[in-house]
C-alpha cells in the first residue's frame, strides 16, 4: 500500500533519531540500543513464519548460533577476514535453514514445534559437545570487531552501532519488501487458510519453505552481528531459551506487525538489563512475562496502541 | 559382551523413564489437546522435593509420595487456574507453559541450588544381581520392572476399564462425551494430575540414576518430545516402545560416540519422520 | 462449449477408504463439459469425500481421476487448480481476518504469474487489482470490500465463498452445498448466482436442498453408502422408486 505522509513522517522522525541518538547516550547505553537493534532483527525474522505464515518455532535459535559461531570461528581460528567470515556465516544460516525447513515443514501445530525444537538442539548439542572446536560449555572468546576495510575501526562503540543499524534497516527494509510483495500475501493468506490457498492454486509447502529460509537467513545476520558485538559467543545462544525469547519479543511487541517484534525485543533487553541487575531471579521474571502477556496482551503492545487489548487474539491461525 | 548387556540394561531403564514423561505429555496432549511444556518441570520439581522428604524422613516410599503430592498440587493449581483459559492453539500453550518451565525450573534452582544431586537409593537396591555371568546393578531392573508394571496397569486402565473407556470416549468427542453424562471437565483435570504425577515419579525413581540438577527439566523434556514425536503423539504404544527405542539410542550413542551428542537420537527421528509424518503409532 | 468426446471430469471406480470404514466404493461418473450434474444423496452418502478426492485433498485408496483426459489422480491440490478445477467448502473456508477485497485478489492472484513474485509490491501489478474490482462489481459485492471477512453475515460469506471460487477462471467447478444455511431469499439469489455462471464452466454441485439442485440440474447422480445408486435426468430421478426410498426412508433430506 502507498505509504501515507503521517507514517512517512514518522519513519524518518524515528531514522533520524535513530541516526543522532549516539551523542545523548553514554557508551553503556550505546552498547545496550546496539544490542537492542540486533535482538530486533532476530524476533522480526521469527515473525516472518511465526506473524505472518503463522508457524510457530521453538529452534530459532539454531540461524541465529550457526550465524554466530560460523563467524566467530573463522575470524578466531582460520581467517579474520569480514567478508569471507560474514558471508560463510550467511551461507552457513542459510544451508540450515535449507535442511531444517525441508525436515520440518511436513509437520504442523504441536509436532511443528516438537520438531523445530529438536532440530535447534542437535546444534546446540554439537556447540556443547564438540569442545576441541567450539569450546563447548565455556564458549568461544576472543572474537575480535571486523577490519572490514574501512577506515573507521568498528572496535569502538559508536561506529559499531552504525555498523549494526545499517544491517538492521538493510534485514527490516528486505521484511517490509516481502511482506508487501504478492508472496507476502499469499503467506498471508496461507496463515488464515491453508486450505483454501491450496485449492486456489497456491504450492502452500513452497511458499512456507521460502519463508523458512529467509526467516533463517536473516536470524543469521543478526547471528553475525552478534558476535562481532558480543566478542564471545556460547551455546546458550542456541539454547531453547533462546529460541523462546525471541518468540515473547515477537508476541509482546505484537506478530503479524512490521516493527512490533522490534519493539518487543527492545523491551525484553531493557528488562533483562535492569532487572538482572537488581536479582538473580531474571528467569522467573521472564516466566511471568511469557504467563501475563499469553493470558492478558496476546495482541502485543501494538495491539494496545491500537486499542485491540482485549480483543482475542488470533495467534497466527484462523480465529 | 558384559558392555553391551550393560548398556542395553541401562538403555532399557533409561526408557523407562522417558516413558513415564512421554506417557504423561502424550495422555494429556491426547484428552486435551494441550502441549504441556512444563512437564520437564513435574520431572524435577518432584525429585527435588522428594530429595527433602528423603533428607527429613529417610524413607524413600514417603518421599515418592511427598514429591508425587507436591507435582500433583502444581499440575491442578496450573490447569485450573491457568491452562483452562488458554485458546485451542499450540503456540499460546507453548508459550504459557513454557512460562511455567522457567519459573518452576529458577524457583527449584533457588530453593536448591545449582549443584547437581542425587537421590539416594533404597538400601534393599544396594546389591547387584547376578545373571549367569553378567552383573547388574539390581536398581536399574527395579527402574526396568516398574516401568513394564506401570506400562502394562496402563494399558489395561485404558482399554479394559470404564474409567479409560470414558476418557477415550472424551478424548474422541468431548461434546458427544459430555452429552453421556461423562464429566471432562473433572476428567481432564484429572487426567492432568495422573500425567503430572506420571512425570514427578519418574523424577524421583530416576533420581537415584540421573541426579537433579539445574536444566535436567529442559533435557528430559527434549527427550519426551523426540519420544512422542517418534512414537506418535497421543499413543500409549507410542509412548511405550518409542521410550525404548529412544532411551537405548541416547544411551548406546552417549556411550559410544559421544561429540555426536543428540545425533543418534536425531537420525532415526529424521528417517522416521520421512517415512511416517506422524510417528510410527500415530493417528494419521 | 467443448468439443463433443472430451470429458471434463472422469472417475473410474473410485474408492476410498477412512481406517475400516468404506466410505466410496468403486464409483464410476463422466461429466461433459459445460454440463451441470448435481449429485444428491443423504449425509454421509460420500458425496464431500468425493469432492476431497476430486480436488486432492484425500488420495484415493482404489481407482482413477481424469480432468479432461488428462489423469490427475496423483496430483497435488494446487495443480490440478491450475489446471481449472475449483470448489468451494460446505464448511466456509475463507480468510477470517482478510477483507473481502484482499481475499478476492489472493484468488485472482492464485492463477497468476504475480504470485511468485517476491520483491515487488502488490500494488504494482494493477491488473490483479482491476481483475478483482470487476468481480465484486459483477457479483453485488463492491460495498463490502473494505469489510474483515469475519464481520459479514453468513448469507455474505458463503457469496464469497462461490466468488473466490470464480475468481480463479474455474473450468470446472465444485460447489459443496452452497444454499445450506442460508435462508429462502439468499437460496434464491444464490441459486441465480449460480444459474448465472458462463456455459463453457463445467458444475458439480452437492445439494441438500431438492428444489434447487432439481431446478439448476440437467443430470442428477445420487449416492448412497458411497456408491452411485442413480444417474439420470431430473425427472427421472423424481420418478425412480429408489432414490424416494433412500429420502423417505431416511430422517433427513
Amino acid at each position: 500500500m502507498k505509504l501515507a505522509m503521517g507514517r512517512i513522517l514518522w519513519i524518518a522522525a524515528g531514522l533520524i533519531a535513530l541516526a543522532i541518538i549516539p551523542v545523548a547516550l553514554t557508551s553503556y547505553q550505546l552498547g545496550l540500543l546496539t544490542k537492542m537493534l540486533i535482538f530486533a532483527l532476530f524476533a522480526m525474522s521469527l515473525n516472518l513464519i511465526m506473524g505472518y505464515a503463522g508457524l510457530p518455532s521453538l529452534g530459532h535459535a539454531a540461524y541465529f548460533g550457526v550465524g554466530s559461531y560460523t563467524v566467530g570461528l573463522l575470524a578466531v581460528k582460520v581467517i579474520d577476514n569480514f567478508w569471507l567470515d560474514f558471508g560463510a556465516g550467511l551461507v552457513a544460516a542459510t544451508i540450515t535453514a535449507a535442511l531444517f525447513g525441508f525436515l520440518a515443514l511436513r509437520a504442523q501445530g504441536a509436532y511443528l514445534l516438537m520438531i523445530t525444537l529438536a532440530l535447534a538442539q542437535v546444534v546446540w548439542g554439537i556447540a556443547f559437545g564438540w569442545r576441541e572446536l567450539t569450546g563447548g560449555d565455556d564458549g568461544l572468546p576472543g572474537v575480535p570487531r571486523p577490519a572490514a576495510g574501512l577506515p573507521l575501526s568498528l572496535a569502538d562503540g559508536v561506529s559499531f552501532y552504525y555498523f549494526t543499524l545499517l544491517f538492521t534497516l538493510l534485514g527490516t527494509v528486505i521484511m517490509w519488501l516481502v511482506i508487501r510483495s504478492p508472496f507476502g500475501a499469499a503467506l498471508i493468506g496461507i496463515r488464515e487458510s491453508e486450505r483454501r490457498m491450496e485449492v486456489l492454486g497456491y504450492n502452500t509447502w513452497l511458499y512456507k519453505y521460502v519463508a523458512f529460509v529467509i526467516s533463517g537467513v536473516l536470524a543469521g545476520l543478526s547471528g553475525n552481528l552478534f558476535v562481532y558485538y558480543n566478542g564471545f559467543v556460547s551455546p546458550a545462544y542456541l539454547s531453547v531459551i533462546f529460541s523462546a525469547s525471541a518468540l515473547i519479543m515477537v508476541i509482546l511487541g505484537g506478530a503479524g506487525t512490521l516493527l512490533g517484534p522490534a519493539l518487543g525485543a527492545a523491551l525484553i533487553v531493557y528488562l533483562e538489563n535492569a532487572i538482572s541487575a537488581e536479582t538473580e531471579r531474571w528467569l522467573t521474571v521472564l516466566g511471568l512475562i511469557y504467563v501475563v502477556v499469553t493470558l492478558f496482551a496476546p495482541n502485543g503492545l501494538i495491539g494496545v496502541f491500537r486499542g485491540r487489548f482485549w480483543t482475542r487474539a488470533t495467534w497466527g491461525r484462523a480465529a | 559382551m558384559t558392555f553391551w548387556a550393560i548398556q542395553t540394561l541401562n538403555g532399557l531403564s533409561f526408557g523407562m523413564l522417558l516413558f513415564l514423561l512421554a506417557a504423561g505429555l502424550s495422555l494429556i496432549y491426547g484428552l486435551m489437546r494441550i502441549l504441556n511444556l512444563a512437564h520437564g518441570s513435574y520431572y524435577i520439581f518432584g525429585a527435588y522435593v522428594a530429595l527433602t522428604v528423603i533428607g527429613l524422613t529417610g524413607s524413600f516410599v514417603l518421599s515418592i509420595v511427598g514429591g508425587t503430592l507436591a507435582v500433583i498440587v502444581l499440575g491442578v493449581l496450573m490447569e485450573r487456574l491457568f491452562l483452562r483459559f488458554l485458546p485451542p492453539d499450540e503456540l499460546p500453550q507453548a508459550l504459557l507453559t513454557f512460562g511455567f518451565l522457567l519459573i518452576i525450573g529458577d524457583v527449584s534452582l533457588w530453593i536448591w541450588g545449582g549443584t547437581p544431586q542425587t537421590l539416594p537409593k533404597p538400601e534393599i537396591f544396594e546389591q547387584s544381581v547376578r545373571m549367569g555371568p553378567l552383573i547388574f546393578p539390581s536398581y536399574r531392573l527395579f527402574v526396568l520392572g516398574i516401568g513394564v508394571v506401570i506400562g502394562v496397569a496402563l494399558w489395561i486402565l485404558q482399554e479394559q476399564t470404564r474409567l479409560g473407556a470414558m476418557v477415550r470416549a472424551a478424548i474422541d468427542d468431548a461434546q458427544i462425551a459430555r452429552s453421556t453424562g461423562i464429566n471432562v471437565s473433572l476428567l481432564s483435570t484429572g487426567v492432568f494430575a495422573f500425567g503430572a504425577a506420571l512425570a514427578a515419579f519418574g523424577g524421583i525413581i530416576g533420581g537415584p540414576l540421573l541426579g537433579v540438577y539445574p536444566g535436567a527439566d529442559f533435557e528430559i523434556l527434549l527427550l519426551a518430545f523426540v519420544v512422542v514425536i517418534v512414537g506418535g503423539l497421543g499413543s500409549l504404544k507410542g509412548a511405550f516402545f518409542g521410550a525404548l527405542l529412544v532411551g537405548l539410542l541416547d544411551n548406546f550413542g552417549k556411550a559410544l560416540f559421544p561429540q555426536l551428542a543428540y545425533f543418534t537420537i536425531f537420525a532415526p527421528m529424521a528417517i522416521i519422520l520421512a517415512i511416517r509424518p506422524s510417528g510410527l503409532f500415530g493417528a494419521r | 462449449m467443448g468439443a463433443r468426446g472430451v470429458r471434463a471430469l472422469a472417475v473410474e471406480r473410485l474408492s476410498h477408504d477412512f481406517g475400516g470404514l468404506r466410505a466410496l466404493d468403486q464409483v464410476t461418473l463422466e461429466v461433459a463439459v459445460g454440463e451441470r450434474l448435481v449429485i444428491l444423496g443423504p449425509n454421509g452418502a460420500g458425496k464431500t469425500t468425493l469432492f476431497n478426492l476430486l480436488t486432492g485433498i484425500y488420495q484415493p485408496t482404489e481407482g482413477r481421476i481424469h480432468l479432461f483426459d488428462r489423469d490427475v489422480t496423483r496430483l497435488a491440490p494446487h495443480r490440478r487448480a491450475g489446471l481449472g478445477l475449483g470448489r468451494t467448502f460446505q464448511i466456509t473456508t475463507l480468510f477470517p481476518r482478510l477483507t473481502v477485497l484482499d481475499s478476492v485478489l489472493l484468488a485472482v492472484q492464485g492463477c497468476d504469474r504475480a504470485r511468485f513474485a517476491l520483491m515487488r509490491p502488490r500494488t504494482a501489478f494493477r491488473h490483479l487489482y482491476e481483475r478483482a474490482e470487476k468481480l465484486l462489481g459483477e457479483w453485488g459485492l463492491t460495498e463490502r470490500r473494505a469489510a474483515q471477512t469475519r464481520e459479514l453475515s453468513y448469507g455474505e460469506q458463503r457469496q464469497l465463498e462461490l466468488l473466490l471460487a470464480l475468481a480463479a477462471e474455474p473450468r470446472v467447478l465444485l460447489l459443496d452445498e452452497p444454499t445450506a444455511g442460508l435462508s429462502p431469499a439468499e437460496t434464491v439469489s444464490v441459486a441465480g448466482m449460480i444459474r448465472r455462471f458462463p456455459r463453457d464452466v463445467t458444475i458439480l454441485l452437492i445439494e441438500h436442498d431438492m428444489d434447487v439442485a432439481l431446478e439448476l440440474a440437467e443430470r442428477v447422480t445420487v449416492f448412497h453408502y458411497g456408491r452411485v445408486v442413480a444417474a439420470g435426468t431430473p425427472d427421472e430421478i423424481k420418478r425412480d422408486p429408489k432414490v424416494a426410498e433412500i429420502y423417505l426412508g431416511v430422517d433427513e433430506g
